[in-house]
């Protein structure tokens, strides 16, 4: 990502040997022919809708077609009655537990990869293990329909195997199953970017100086990743708060979450923009806290996306 | 999947091979279930009951797939045309120029990246109808002045449409560019440009034949990315297309939200196999592009 310190913009430095109005012209009029279009694209397009969000979320009630009442914080009082606010508290569990569980299933996965596997195979077996993230994100909810309905593939399975038949779609564990498949790519794309710089020297001296498996992985590997691992969990947590498909697709009823409940209010029956803008204008506002923790704290490198 | 070792590297079965191995397939196994299942004779049951192609039959009589398809295809590379030339000027400007509110213009450039698509969704949504509530009645008086004119024409009021949802789609199609533009700007050579200058091309001159060449390879990958994200929206294109549009994902998202269905399987097999050729293929590039460059 391009940035504003002055060694990374030399382009705009003035020349010696350059003296012409040419260059004096081009220096005024460019910034402008390559920078307005798009500023005006996003100042109409994001910035705007995004102002008149918030102009929604503070009228209490506003519905399409009705009257709108005066301002107020009406909305976000309602946001946090019980009914609502265990709505938001559902999200936030969704997002840290699916962070929870990419984690541990990313973490040996993007070790593995980065440091054990043959070098030569390295970048074949990353391109292969995120291969599934160019597929539709709705298809790939939709195959976890196949396999976690009551006549679906798992139970055909547990029957063979005669274990217990479990009824796990439209219920929670769908949704950490879904999110877990969904997002468990970009965090091994962010571990092994943050592994593969991990200086293997400090791996053969801990374990020459004595250091356990274990040692080695709690005082050198975790502490020399921490950046990376910071990365991928804010990013898969951001990630998963904003999700819609997979709980709507594989929650069912019981899983309401923010995303839905927007949608809900914009498209279902109720219609309560107002309402509904004032969960959107929340859900900004955690996003945007995850991102301000994640460029403070994140490896530079590796937070390119 | 995982190579045989060699004997002569060494290779050492781990736990963490295993792991590794068992996510290979947890990747892998829900859509190897699809592609079998698409093949399934029955339509409801999860036995086997022979093979059959019924379902691609199905598929491909049916023409709303077609509609949608067409659509999805519209609205992504007219998003991602625009995008290409809007996102590439961003990414030079700001790699450029440095001026007063930089680093706001950069912070919304790349909000799409992590905003919600619900919340850029029902954003964009409130944003037309308020547009379009204001554009009305200019429009329908301009109309009346035009029948009073003798003009045997009027101009259509303002709806969702195609349009609204290409216009929506630009926003993140334009930063996902920027950003990979961004990245390759940053480890060019910078006087290249200017050596050109120097040489007595004008400016657009060295942004044609200096800049642009280089940048190639990063607009591409660039497009790709925006193209497999516009192909893969559902919710900026459920609320911004109005009723007479219906992409790809939409049609697939009113369809498997009753539950399993067959046709659908077949078509999960179509698309998977359609990106995967698309992922590879521009990996191959990359790779090819990573090895000239190194070369």
């Amino acid at each position: 990502m391009s940035s504003s310190t002055p060694s990374s913009s030399p382009l705009a430095e003035p020349s010696p040997l350059a003296p012409s109005g040419w260059r004096k012209l081009t220096r005024l009029v460019e910034p402008i022919v390559l920078l307005v279009p798009s500023g005006v694209w996003l100042l109409l397009l994001l910035v705007a809708p995004t102002l008149l969000i918030l102009e929604l979320s503070l009228i209490p009630g506003f519905r399409v077609g009705q009257a709108a009442g005066g301002y107020g914080i009406g909305n976000y009082i309602e946001a946090f009655q019980p009914i609502y606010f265990q709505v938001i508290l559902r999200s936030i569990l969704f997002a840290v537990g699916s962070t929870v569980i990419c984690m541990m299933l990313g973490f040996p996965v993007a070790y593995w990869i980065a440091i054990m596997a043959p070098l030569r195979w390295r970048n074949l077996l990353l391109v292969l293990f995120v291969l599934p993230l160019w597929t539709s994100s709705l298809l790939r909810a939709y195959a976890w329909i196949a396999i976690l309905r009551p006549s679906g593939v798992l139970n055909s399975l547990l029957n063979v195997l005669h274990l217990p038949n479990q009824d796990w779609l439209n219920q929670t564990p769908a949704v950490y199953i879904g999110m877990a498949y969904s997002f468990l790519p970009y965090m091994v794309l962010i571990l092994y970017a943050s592994l593969e710089k991990l200086d293997r020297r400090l791996l053969e001296a801990a374990s020459d100086l004595g250091a356990t498996p274990q040692q080695t992985f709690w005082k050198v590997t975790v502490p020399q990743t921490l950046s990376g691992i910071a990365a991928g969990g804010l990013l898969v947590f951001i990630t998963s708060l904003g999700e819609f498909v997979v709980p709507e697709l594989l929650g069912g009823a019981s899983s309401m979450t923010m995303s839905r409940l927007i949608y809900n209010q914009f498209l279902g029956a109720t219609r309560n923009w107002g309402l509904g803008s004032s969960f959107s204008i929340l859900m900004i506002t955690g996003v945007s806290i995850g991102i301000a923790l994640l460029l403070k704290y994140g490896d530079r490198d590796t937070t390119v996306t | 999947m995982m190579q045989t070792p060699s004997p002569k590297s060494n290779f050492k079965v781990s736990w963490q091979f295993l792991f590794t191995l068992l996510m290979y397939g947890f990747m892998y196994l829900p859509i190897l279930i699809l592609a079998v299942y698409s093949f399934n004779a029955s339509r409801f049951s999860t036995t086997w009951e022979g093979f059959s192609l019924k379902w691609y039959q199905a598929l491909f009589k049916d023409l709303r797939i077609f509609d949608a398809l067409q659509d999805s295809l519209t609205v992504a590379l007219a998003a991602v045309a625009v995008s290409a030339v809007l996102g590439t000027m961003m990414a030079v400007g700001l790699a450029k120029y440095r001026f007063p509110g930089k680093g706001l213009y950069q912070g919304t450039a790349y909000l799409p990246l992590i905003i919600p698509d619900i919340a850029i969704a029902v954003a964009t949504l409130v944003f037309f109808s308020s547009i379009f509530g204001l554009l009305e009645p200019i429009v329908q008086s301009l109309n009346v002045s035009l029948l009073n004119m003798g003009v045997p024409f009027s101009l259509p009021l303002p709806a969702l449409s195609i349009g609204t949802v290409i216009i929506a789609h630009v926003v993140f199609c334009l930063s996902y560019i920027a950003v990979v533009v961004s990245t390759r700007l940053t480890n060019l050579d910078p006087h290249l440009e200017e050596a050109a200058l120097d040489l007595g091309a004008t400016p657009f001159q060295a942004f044609i034949k200096v800049l642009l060449p280089e940048l190639i390879p990063a607009i591409l990958s660039g497009c790709l990315l925006a193209f497999i994200l516009s192909m893969d929206d559902l919710l900026i294109s459920g609320f911004t297309a109005g009723s007479g549009t219906t992409t790809l994902p939409m049609l697939i998202y009113s369809r498997v939200r009753t539950g399993v269905r067959p046709d659908i399987n077949a078509l999960s097999v179509v698309l998977i196999l359609m990106s995967a050729f698309l992922a590879l293929a521009s990996e191959y590039m990359r790779y090819r592009g990573d090895r000239k460059r190194l070369g």
